[in-house]
């Protein structure tokens, strides 16, 4: 009985700024002092609050340390954990009150309008201790569905609480399931799709490094759902931390009989085996993913049929994605009902964000649908730094697009970023402030796109090929209204007639940055001009004559000689040897180098 | 090697680990049982008392009430020194704590909502 926990973030965001160290530092320390047992360490998942790792909490007092290095351990061991002081310079200063005492970290901006489900255990329990993650109702959903409740049942729930898969599409869980049940088959299938690949994306992971049990405990759920005895979880090798733990995860729920044959003495057999994605990105679309597992090339294929009628090794299958899955065992537990009164009428429930780019707190927000993109940008993120102002947010990633300052207090479900064009996705949410091209931002998308389509379809293998060639020529200053016009036509075709999600989705980012912000497009092109500043080729750099006192720092730090000038006389850039590095801008002391 | 067969075993493992867990929830306690832990509260025995009030707490399940250390309080020659906080009401400071005396407050004051003055710093000063 430990009479205080030191809880150390372990996701991957902390352990690569060094929580490794700082728990084997804190180990040693407390054994020191002779506190080994008194005091707990437990390495958890993901606290969201990645701007500010490493991050510890000490219980019972609720600290919240945030940016702690190694150095700082003799202290908060030989203050905090033997005298009862807290280290207060390192406290997370939003959980400091005026008085000086410590608030509930759900006071704090980024808390405080979250709602935990699916990270309900992230940053709270020890992800490779199973009894931790049963003490807090684990595995009762499981025992309670194969206890109380027949397969019908089970689905009947999933259905009436509107759960959507929370894996971008947002096709109904319960009916899904449902599809997949009626399909007699002498074997079936549970998936789950862990190969989570959008740039700036990791709720995932963090569910998976933070909360493993939850997605066994859905996955054996599912299996009783449908009727299936094996499941298999596909994730990509490059989350070595997520499948570390969810390997230790299996074998402890195997151990424990939670996993296996006859579970909760119910008749009902399920396993579960992890396969491991090398990492393409097309494997994330389901037929794709499947091929994967069965061991062929990741190609997708032609759909109908669907998975539920022929899947994995063509029999009946559920995929579903990690996040989803990390929703059903509460929705088991509390109801339908529970689930069905949070978020909006048809998007139920809460999304996890991965909250990047131009913004305060970088991290991972869970909020309940129809939140407003302001609430997540200037609430919880804390807003846009350094004086920038918010310009657009990007969701969906490569399938999605953008939503402009002008829709800010758009309330996010799946259906609202649907209608103002850009699409949920897996969840991560990419700020930009008015220094982002966004001509540059559907490039770089289109660059992903195009390094990722498996080449099996040609609107997909080419047309993103022709159109990246199109955004490179606009940014370079070198395109025609006539392409601009072309780019629009080449994304209808490629949006109809693409095989999988990934090239009909591949157009997004291009017309939705069309559709919102034309006048950029249009001011490369035009005026060979780009308003953010970013495109190299359209920029030039020039020094203002009643600024510069001639102190020679620019010519002096100019790696290609382009500046030209006597001291204490104003200088001068020669445009044709300039490459446009920006180092001239950097050094001026006195804001005399100006970029148009 | 424990199979869970039922949702009683589960539950028995639940109740189990409970106790280890809950002390992540208590940072919110209405209620706060504060040990001095300076050098001179360690000195004069506040370890083992603090121990003692974390086991009693788990042992009797009572929710809401947190014990932790804090420094000095000023008041070195009464260690070890122990605050009683709860919301709404006035503090109260016990002195010269041992193991035993914890387990009575525990008992009368905590459970039964009855100060134990005789361990008091009034008592003690009289």
């Amino acid at each position: 009985m430990y009479r205080s926990n030191v809880l150390v973030c372990g996701g991957t965001g902390c352990t690569s700024s060094n929580s490794e160290v700082i728990i084997e530092k804190l180990k040693s320390e407390i054994a020191a002092q002779g506190l080994s047992e008194e005091v707990g360490v437990i390495r958890t998942g993901c606290f969201g609050l990645c701007a500010l790792g490493p991050i510890m909490i000490v219980y019972p007092e609720g600290a919240f340390y945030s940016r702690v290095t190694p150095e700082d351990i003799s202290e908060i061991v030989s203050e905090h954990l033997v005298k009862g002081r807290i280290v207060t310079r390192l406290l997370y200063q939003e959980t400091v009150s005026e008085n000086g005492e410590i608030k509930s970290l759900n006071e704090t901006n980024f808390y405080k309008k979250q709602m935990r489900i699916s990270l309900r255990n992230c940053g709270v329990i020890n992800p490779e201790d199973i009894e931790e993650y049963i003490a807090l109702d684990g595995y009762a959903a499981l025992g309670k569905a194969l206890t109380e409740m027949t397969s019908q049942e089970v689905i009947d729930e999933m259905l009436a609480s509107g759960l959507r898969g929370r894996g971008g599409a947002g096709f109904p869980t319960g009916r899904k399931w449902a599809l997949a049940a009626v399909n007699e088959a002498d074997q079936k299938y549970v998936c789950c799709n862990a190969d989570e690949g959008d740039p700036g994306a990791f709720m995932d992971r963090s569910v998976l490094e933070g909360d493993p049990h939850s997605v066994i405990e859905a996955m054996a759920i599912a299996g009783y759902a449908i009727g299936a005895t094996q499941g298999f979880v596909y994730i990509r090798a490059e989350y070595p931390i997520a499948v570390h733990r969810l390997q230790i995860a299996i074998d402890q729920a195997r151990e424990y009989g939670l996993l296996g044959k006859n579970i909760f003495d119910s008749g009902f057999d399920f396993d579960l085996d992890i396969r491991l994605g090398a990492g393409a990105f097309v494997c994330g679309e389901e037929t794709a993913l499947m091929t994967s597992i069965e061991g062929k090339r990741g190609e997708p294929r032609y759909r109908p049929p669907y998975p539920a009628v022929k899947g994995l090794f063509g029999k009946p299958t559920v995929l579903n994605n990690v996040e989803t899955y990390s929703n059903i065992p509460q929705i088991i537990l509390k109801g339908a009902d529970w689930f069905k009164s949070i978020g909006t009428e048809k998007s139920s429930g809460t999304k996890v964000f991965a909250l990047g780019g131009k913004i305060t707190n970088t991290g991972l927000v869970e909020v309940p649908m129809g939140t407003t993109l302001r609430e997540v940008v200037d609430e919880i993120g804390g807003g846009v730094p350094d004086g920038h102002t918010f310009k657009a947010a990007q969701t969906g990633g490569p399938s999605g697009g953008c939503i402009p300052a002008s829709l800010i207090d758009t309330k996010i479900d799946f259906d609202n970023l649907l209608a103002i064009g850009s699409m949920m996705g897996s969840g991560g949410l990419i700020v930009m402030d008015e220094t982002t091209c966004m001509v540059d931002i559907a490039k770089f998308f289109l660059e992903f796109t195009v390094e990722e389509s498996c080449g099996k379809c040609t609107p997909c293998r080419v047309g993103t090929k022709r159109m990246l060639e199109i955004l490179e020529k606009i940014t370079e200053g070198k395109a025609t209204m006539r392409d601009l016009d072309r780019l629009e036509e080449l994304c209808y075709y490629i949006k109809e007639n693409s095989l999988c999600g990934l090239g009909q989705t591949a157009p997004n980012p291009v017309l939705s940055t069309l559709k919102y912000f034309r006048d950029e497009y249009e001011a490369h092109v035009k005026e060979k001009r780009c308003p953010a500043g970013q495109c190299k080729s359209l920029t030039t750099y020039y020094i203002m004559v009643d600024k510069c006192i001639g102190c020679t720092l620019c010519a002096r730090n100019c790696p290609v000689d382009a500046i030209a000038g006597s001291v204490k006389k104003p200088h001068e850039i020669d445009k044709d040897k300039c490459i446009k590095c920006g180092v001239c801008m950097d050094k001026c002391k006195f804001s005399a180098v100006v970029k148009r | 090697m424990i199979i869970v067969k039922t949702l009683a075993e589960l539950k028995a493992i639940k109740d189990k680990v409970r106790r280890s867990v809950e002390i992540r929830e208590h940072a919110e306690a209405e209620t706060k049982i504060l040990v001095g832990m300076a050098t001179c509260g360690i000195a004069a025995g506040a370890r083992p008392v603090l121990t003692v009030f974390v086991e009693e707490l788990a042992k009797r399940e009572i929710q809401n009430v947190m014990a932790t250390q804090t420094g000095c309080m000023g008041d070195c020659q009464y260690e070890p020194v122990v605050e009683v906080i709860s919301a709404g009401k006035e503090k109260v400071t016990y002195v010269k704590v041992t193991p035993e005396m914890a387990k009575k407050i525990v008992e009368d004051h905590i459970i039964g909502g009855n100060i134990v003055t005789e361990y008091t710093i009034g008592a003690a000063r009289q």
